[in-house]
């Protein structure tokens, strides 16, 4: 499976590669029965993801953008699959097989953004011990190092001066001021990639342009590739060079930004574009209409997935496996029988 | 509210729809305040507007301006420490601030009702979802029996595109997107003559958010009712508004026709939020950063409430609050220094797609480049 993907795998150029990447969650059924089933949150997937470049990862709620972006940072184990990842420090390591100290090596070179940032901040623990945490862990430098890197990267995201939110707390910082603490965070071990989970879609639109701006020069000065979780199309579009589209645990369509939603291909990805609303009131979106919705993918039939909801699906597509990802010309890659 | 030039709607006449149907409802210097231990928060600060029947009033902001304030007034939802200091919410014609708590019953429902944004706290977890809507049918509506009671809720589910089946299902037993679609089923169940929907798409995935919004729009045409729909996401509100009211920080500061406020804004806020969201359509341009963060409502500042964050900012402005009052016929706005477009109508202009029109662009601090915008449409 995949194998159009699978050519490179001896010399690998890009920053991260993913190959056939699963993850199933049991659904239990009681304490003592057997788990029967398992829903499919990821399901075969491959992607790379070059250095200093953006990827979009979108879809709607339940699609498995969330724990693709877990497992690329190990918060959560693969049942199945690589994660290969490229670094000028450590070399070609498999993060899928790493353990207990290199695995915390490596937790220096990936880090996570999360969604909510009323959430994700301790609200017991200043600012500055929530920024220098990932120091002490890893144990680098002493103290008073670690205090002049907190300062200089709090004024870095904008957080100045510096000296007068160091030792403040979550609840005395605005929802934008949080989320730039929780990007310090992210970003003070240096790390060359980064899973951004909607890191701005709790912002409201006027602060939220401020983080996204702030991500992108972030992104080109320290040369950190975002692996970029979002269900909005137009965030999308200005974080990231490319998109892949996730439907129920499977990528269908993957391309650069600007060609995939001038010209998507997947049905999927048609419906998802058409629905997206435009900031014009004169213009009148043409409605391409798709039966139902998103059900959870528990021990998916071995049909293509978008097939009960497909308006241009045959008995070919549910007589066969999900198809596999094939390049339509330009690295435009898309999973559908009918394109 | 020292400053605060009370009765400027009222001298500007009705700041309703353009051709001049009378409003169903009006809303006429609201002031609104909520108490706290930290002193008086004020939330909602003399906005009036108007909505015609068969009309949609898009009613947008950041969180905190006071949307939601607003909306729970005209239904008198509001919680114990709010407190309404002035001004008039006329439902056709009667005040609903001075109605006592009888006449207030009758007209929820079935002169004003309201879509919540939590679908999933608006139904009540341990009752069918039919019942719900037959309760509150015979609640307002003392002549509805049973079976005509389930009759309607049958046609509703329709009309919202539900299958009438359903009606005996549990809250729990419905996907989200089906939840929203009942929660607007009970909203119309009586008929009113407004609907108020506070964000109700927000929870829901795009592609349910499309088919809901369409459905919302149509029914509200073909009943005829008033709308009032609240949204932070200006392109939501771009779909479903005829008319648009921009909110800041508890106050209104820009009311006109939604073309007319996405083509040729007029408040630098409602330019720099024109072009502080992206959009997939278009030539991918530069966004708008506007600096600083919406003001403390225990301590608006002084003046105009925007002037800390405006590029066209002058002393006038730190001083004395700008009247809401009308500019170039059904218009409204709020702005001792508006951006002005001296063309007018005739000019070309690319509309939200493509960014904030020419007249905008130096006006937004932080805009870095300019915005690529080859092929500009023509209009009119």
């Amino acid at each position: 499976m995949a194998e159009v993907l699978d050519n490179a795998l001896g010399a690998l150029t890009g920053l991260i590669k993913v190959e056939r990447l699963r993850k199933l969650f049991p659904v239990a059924a009681g304490l003592f029965q057997q788990t029967h089933s398992f829903i499919h949150a990821v399901d075969n997937i491959s992607f790379g993801i070059q250095a200093g470049q953006s990827l979009g990862l979108v879809g709607e709620s339940g699609c498995g953008k969330t724990t693709t972006g877990k497992l690329l940072v190990r918060l959560l184990d693969p049942s199945a699959g690589h994660i290969y990842v490229n670094d000028a420090e450590l070399g070609q390591v498999d993060l899928a097989e790493l353990g207990g100290k290199q695995l915390k090596t490596f937790r220096r070179r990936v880090q996570m953004i999360f969604q909510d940032p009323y959430e994700s901040l301790n609200p017991r623990r200043t600012v500055y011990d929530t920024v220098v945490e990932p120091l002490t862990v890893q144990g680098v430098g002493n103290l008073a190092w670690r205090e002049e890197q907190v300062a200089s990267l709090l004024e870095l995201v904008g957080l100045t001066p510096a000296s007068s939110f160091m030792f403040r707390f979550p609840h005395e910082l605005s929802g934008g001021q949080r989320q730039r603490v929780a990007i310090a965070r992210a970003l003070i071990v240096e790390p060359v990639f980064i899973v951004a989970d909607e890191p701005t879609s709790m912002l409201d639109v006027s602060i939220r342009t401020g983080v996204m701006q702030l991500m992108l020069e972030l992104a080109e000065r320290f040369g950190v590739s975002y692996l970029y979780i979002t269900h909005d199309l137009a965030v999308a579009r200005y974080m990231c060079q490319e998109i892949a589209v996730m439907y129920l645990g499977k990528i269908v369509e993957q391309g650069e930004t600007e060609e995939l939603l001038a010209q998507p291909l997947h049905p999927y990805t048609r419906a998802l574009i058409s629905a997206v609303p435009i900031p014009d009131p004169r213009l009148k979106r043409e409605a391409i209409e798709i039966k139902g919705g998103v059900a959870a993918p528990v021990d998916p039939p071995p049909r293509c997935r978008f097939y009960d909801r497909c308006p241009i699906a045959d008995d070919a597509c549910r007589d066969s496996e999900h198809p596999l990802l094939e390049d339509k010309g330009g690295g435009h890659l898309v999973a559908c029988y009918k394109v | 509210m020292s400053t605060t030039n009370h009765g400027n709607s009222a001298l500007a006449g009705s700041t309703a729809v353009p051709g001049r149907i009378p409003p169903i409802l009006s809303v006429q210097d609201l002031t609104m305040h909520y108490t706290t231990r930290k002193g008086d928060v004020w939330a909602v600060d003399d906005v009036s507007f108007d909505v015609a029947r068969g009309h949609s009033l898009g009613l947008v902001g950041e969180s905190g301006c006071g949307k939601t304030s607003v909306a729970l007034a005209l239904l008198r939802l509001l919680p114990d420490n709010a407190r309404i200091l002035g001004g008039r919410v006329c439902l056709d014609g009667s005040d609903i601030l001075s109605l006592d708590e009888n006449e207030l019953l009758k007209v929820r429902w079935k002169g004003i009702s309201m879509v919540f944004q939590a679908a999933m706290n608006a139904l009540d977890p341990v009752y069918r979802v039919g019942d719900q809507i037959v309760e509150a049918l015979q609640t307002h509506l003392e002549t509805m029996d049973d079976a005509k009671a389930r009759q309607r809720v049958a046609k509703l589910f329709k009309l919202v595109g539900l299958d009438p089946m359903l009606m005996d299902r549990y809250p729990h037993e419905f996907s989200g997107g089906m939840r929203q679609r009942a929660v607007i089923a009970m909203a119309l169940s009586c008929e009113p003559d407004v609907i108020v929907a506070d964000e109700p798409t927000t929870a829901l995935d795009v592609i349910v958010q499309d088919r809901i919004l369409r459905q919302m729009r149509a029914i509200q045409k073909r009943l005829d009712m008033g709308m009032i729909y609240i949204s932070h996401d200006i392109a939501v509100i771009a779909e479903v508004s005829d008319r648009i009211a921009v909110m800041y920080a508890g106050r209104m500061v820009e009311l006109a026709d939604a073309v007319d406020v996405f083509e040729r804004p007029m408040h630098p806020y409602t330019c720099a939020l024109m072009g502080a969201f992206p959009s997939i359509r278009g030539e991918k341009r530069e966004l708008v950063t506007l600096p600083g963060e919406p003001p403390d409502l225990l301590h608006p500042p002084p003046g105009c409430r925007f002037h800390p964050r405006c590029p066209r900012a002058t002393e006038i402005c730190m001083e004395r609050v700008p009247p809401f009052s009308e500019v170039n016929g059904e218009r409204f706005l709020a702005c001792w220094h508006p951006v002005q477009n001296s063309s007018g109508r005739s000019r070309p202009q690319t509309a939200g797609a493509n960014g904030p029109p020419a007249s905008c662009r130096h006006d937004v601090r932080n805009a870095r480049g300019g915005y690529a915008r080859p092929g500009e449409v023509t209009h009119g």
